[in-house]
């Protein structure tokens, strides 16, 4: 379980929250296009750019292809860049992720989850992010908008770590923490200096040593070799966030505990695994459902690349059933995240699996849903439910 | 440290000599070291030299440098032969004497 | 016949920073334009290059060819690519760094479009050399928006019906005129000096400058190799491609003192050889209306600033 010295001094949403992370996290460039619901955190960034509070370029392209393609370039001179995005607009820069990624570049983008159209629907839902699985991002679903600030603040060392040298993007819920005011703490700029250094990018553009950065292989070239080291570093980066979570935790008082947050687990039969603010509902729930004597529990995705498998199977031993919700689906095969479980579960022993598919385009999803989801654990034969959808069986 | 997709060795590794079906050949009496021909090359594969081997009989000329071409790296695409203004470059058939 | 030696033999910078080795083809007229905006720009120059014949020119990792740092960029982003280079190496106090994206006719006519409009509409103080081979030349000749009237191209193949490209050249240089981008140039490569000139001009704007070189392609106009640089000077003798330069809103067009009749550009590539006299009355009708029109141009707009 999270745990967390309570100082807050602000009180803010989580684009501004957001925002304040990029501009404690000191990102000398950013690179932008419009999109609700995430507009509100590059607002904030160019009025501080404009008033002199953070020293950095703002430059405001044309699409959201632009501004990947404008931030791989920046960061390529070794400026620390950021980007912001949501949906439609994540999915436009999809070929750029593939590119940053495969430049090896530390870059931290802020994504706020929104529904895919048609019909277009600005609510909240995880298939954008969804899609982006297989780019070589580390993924990283936020559940308060204090995650969502210090998340940016690991997330930058973590990327920046030799070992790792892949970007990353932090993901939080439209309007439920987009456009919610929380309390926060803003750590102080000192604090956050000692524990994120500048960024020293050891293979940056210069003249006095030109190179080609990207190429091309044929297949008897490196090309193979340098997806094996993506796929080798996405799983060093499991150490990588565990060491800087762990620092983190040591100078900022607030505990992620590394890739997963379990809670009330210790004894549970049954439980359901989330990740973004349907966690935080399930765990009002499970609180709930614990004091009438169930044994249930929740386990909180918080990283989802690189994928805590590891993690998944110590924290189901001996369950009953196990529930994975997901905010996505891929058609003709199931949830995002039911996927990746039952894969992670695979031969650890019969745990039953069961896909629970809510909360599309922002449809709510309510303390009944949840009771509904543990009922058809108890109750039925696993496989895979919609939750609080019309026509369903 | 992770494997970074650069590139950083010089194509001088990479000869391209065994492209060619056709030779350019410089007639170094008739060359009046204009340089055309180093102007047009794509290939970058005409050089220029003082050397006293290349040095014009005509004595207007005599200090000019004159073009080398590489054959390391020429591909025979005759744009030299095709422009040079002197006609003093040949195109000779690749294997023949 | 004689050349008279009025001027020293090296006409444009000895200073190469395009080494051997490339693997273009033979005659390539893009694998000139290159050597030649190279040698304008100098050392400090970092180039961004898309998807392109350009893109493999180099040779596969890890070979490089170009003695300046070159990113490899997604066919669609170069504009983005040199603002984000442009703003990030400024803000490091590297202004003196010549930022330079360097895209074919696909990725700038047609799928880089918005890119560049957008880059040179926010005024970095960027360089954009499109080398302009008219069509889709590294993925085997497709037509783009830059192919000109007339030309067969794999995807304008002649067929029963006489599918040539029925429209005409999409110019990006006018569109960068009408947008008031400061400086704007045509070029080829039969003419290094005046192409290197254009770069010195260009290079004291502090602003956006674009600059399209037409790069004759033997492999894609289906022309014998070493008739590059006689096929590019053809081209701007026969009005097919005017060359000009615009700076600040003043207009001046380079008039070849011989022109001749586009039959004898059309004539020196295949893929044009399809042509019928009453297609070819056609296109000398065209370039002879957007050569007046250039004319007026001129006529309307001051002298630009001497270079």
């Amino acid at each position: 379980m999270i745990k967390t010295v309570q100082k807050y001094n602000a009180i803010m949403t989580g684009n501004e929250a957001v925002a304040i992370g990029a501009k404690l996290a000191r990102v000398r460039f950013i690179s932008a296009y419009p999109i609700t619901p995430q507009t509100t955190i590059v607002e904030k960034l160019a009025e501080m750019v404009a008033n002199r509070e953070l020293d950095s370029r703002y430059v405001e392209v044309e699409s959201e292809h632009s501004a990947m393609a404008a931030v791989m370039a920046s960061e390529l001179t070794g400026a620390r860049s950021y980007t912001a995005t949501s949906s439609h607009g994540l999915l436009y820069m999809h070929e750029m992720l593939h590119w940053v990624a495969g430049q090896r570049l530390p870059v931290v983008m802020s994504v706020v989850n929104r529904a895919i159209g048609p019909p277009w629907n600005i609510w909240s839902d995880q298939t954008d992010t969804m899609n982006q699985k297989d780019t070589g991002w580390l993924q990283v679903y936020c559940e308060s908008n204090q995650e969502a600030l210090d998340t940016i603040l690991m997330g930058y060392k973590i990327a920046e770590n030799r070992d790792v040298l892949l970007p990353l993007m932090t993901m939080e819920d439209a309007f439920v923490l987009s456009h919610t005011s929380e309390p926060v703490n803003v750590p102080e700029q000192k604090a956050v200096d000692d524990f994120l250094p500048e960024l020293d990018l050891s293979f940056r553009i210069d003249v006095e040593n030109p190179m080609g950065y990207g190429s091309y292989s044929t297949p008897d070239g490196p090309f193979m070799e340098l997806k094996k080291d993506m796929s080798d570093s996405m799983d060093k980066a499991r150490k990588a966030i565990k060491k800087v979570t762990a620092e983190f935790a040591a100078s900022m008082e607030r505990d992620y505990s590394g890739l997963l947050e379990e809670f009330m687990m210790e004894d549970a039969e049954y439980a359901i695994i989330a990740s973004g603010t349907l966690a935080s509902s399930g765990k009002y729930v499970v609180q709930r459902m614990r004091e009438k004597g169930h044994k249930v529990g929740l386990i909180r995705i918080r990283f989802f690349r690189p994928f805590p498998s590891e993690e998944i199977r110590n924290a189901t031993k001996g369950l009953k059933a196990l529930g994975v919700m997901d905010r996505s689906m891929s058609f003709g095969t199931g949830g995002n995240t039911y996927l990746e479980v039952s894969s992670s579960l695979y031969g650890q022993g019969y745990t039953p699996i069961y896909g629970f598919t809510a909360g599309l385009g922002g449809r709510d999803v309510k303390i009944e849903d949840f009771e509904e989801m543990f009922r058809v654990m108890e109750n039925k034969e696993p496989g895979r439910y919609w939750i609080n959808v019309r026509g369903a069986d | 440290m992770a494997m970074i997709p650069v590139a950083e060795v010089s194509s001088r590794a990479n000869k391209t000599d065994s492209w060619r079906t056709q030779k350019p050949v410089i007639d170094y009496s008739s060359c009046i070291r204009c340089m055309i021909c180093w102007k047009f090359c794509p290939d970058d594969a005409i050089n220029y030299s003082a050397d006293e081997v290349f040095l014009s009989p005509n004595e207007r000329i005599a200090r000019l440098e004159a073009p080398v071409i590489d054959y390391d790296y020429c591909k025979g695409c005759g744009i030299c032969s095709n422009e040079c203004p002197e006609k003093s470059i040949e195109m000779i058939m690749e294997g023949g004497e | 016949m004689s050349v008279e030696l009025t001027e020293m033999p090296f006409s444009i910078p000895k200073q190469e920073l395009m080494e051997p080795g490339n693997t273009a083809c033979h005659g390539c007229g893009a694998t000139l334009s290159m050597r030649y905006v190279l040698k304008a720009m100098g050392k400090n120059t970092v180039v961004s290059v898309p998807a392109s014949c350009w893109a493999v020119i180099p040779g596969a990792m890890p070979n490089r060819t170009l003695d300046v740092p070159m990113v490899y960029t997604p066919f669609a982003a170069t504009g983005a690519s040199i603002s984000g280079l442009r703003e990030a190496l400024d803000l490091q106090g590297k202004e003196d760094y010549n930022v330079v994206g360097f895209a074919g006719d696909g990725g700038t006519s047609d799928i880089g479009l918005q890119s560049l409009s957008g880059a040179m509409e926010r005024g970095h103080n960027v360089f954009y050399i499109m080398y302009d081979n008219e069509g889709y030349m590294n993925t085997g000749v497709q037509r783009s928006g830059s192919t000109p009237y007339g030309a067969v191209t794999t995807t304008t193949p002649l067929g029963k019906d006489r599918n040539y490209k029925k429209q005409p050249k999409k110019v990006v240089a006018d569109l960068m005129i009408a947008q008031k981008v400061p400086y704007v140039a045509t070029a080829t490569v039969a003419y290094p000096e005046d192409l290197v000139r254009k770069i010195g001009n260009a290079k004291r704007i502090n602003g956006p400058k674009f600059i399209q070189i037409l790069s004759p392609c033997p492999t894609g106009w289906y022309y014998s190799p070493e008739k590059t640089v006689e096929v590019s000077r053809l081209a701007v003798q026969s009005h097919m491609f005017p060359l000009y330069e615009y700076i600040n809103g003043t207009f001046k067009l380079s008039k070849p003192p011989q022109p001749i009749e586009v039959r004898k550009y059309l004539a020196a590539q295949s893929r044009f050889s399809h042509l019928n006299d009453a297609e070819i009355e056609e296109i000398q009708s065209y370039v002879d209306k957007r050569w007046a029109e250039l004319q007026k141009m001129e006529r309307g707009s001051g002298q630009p600033t001497p270079g």
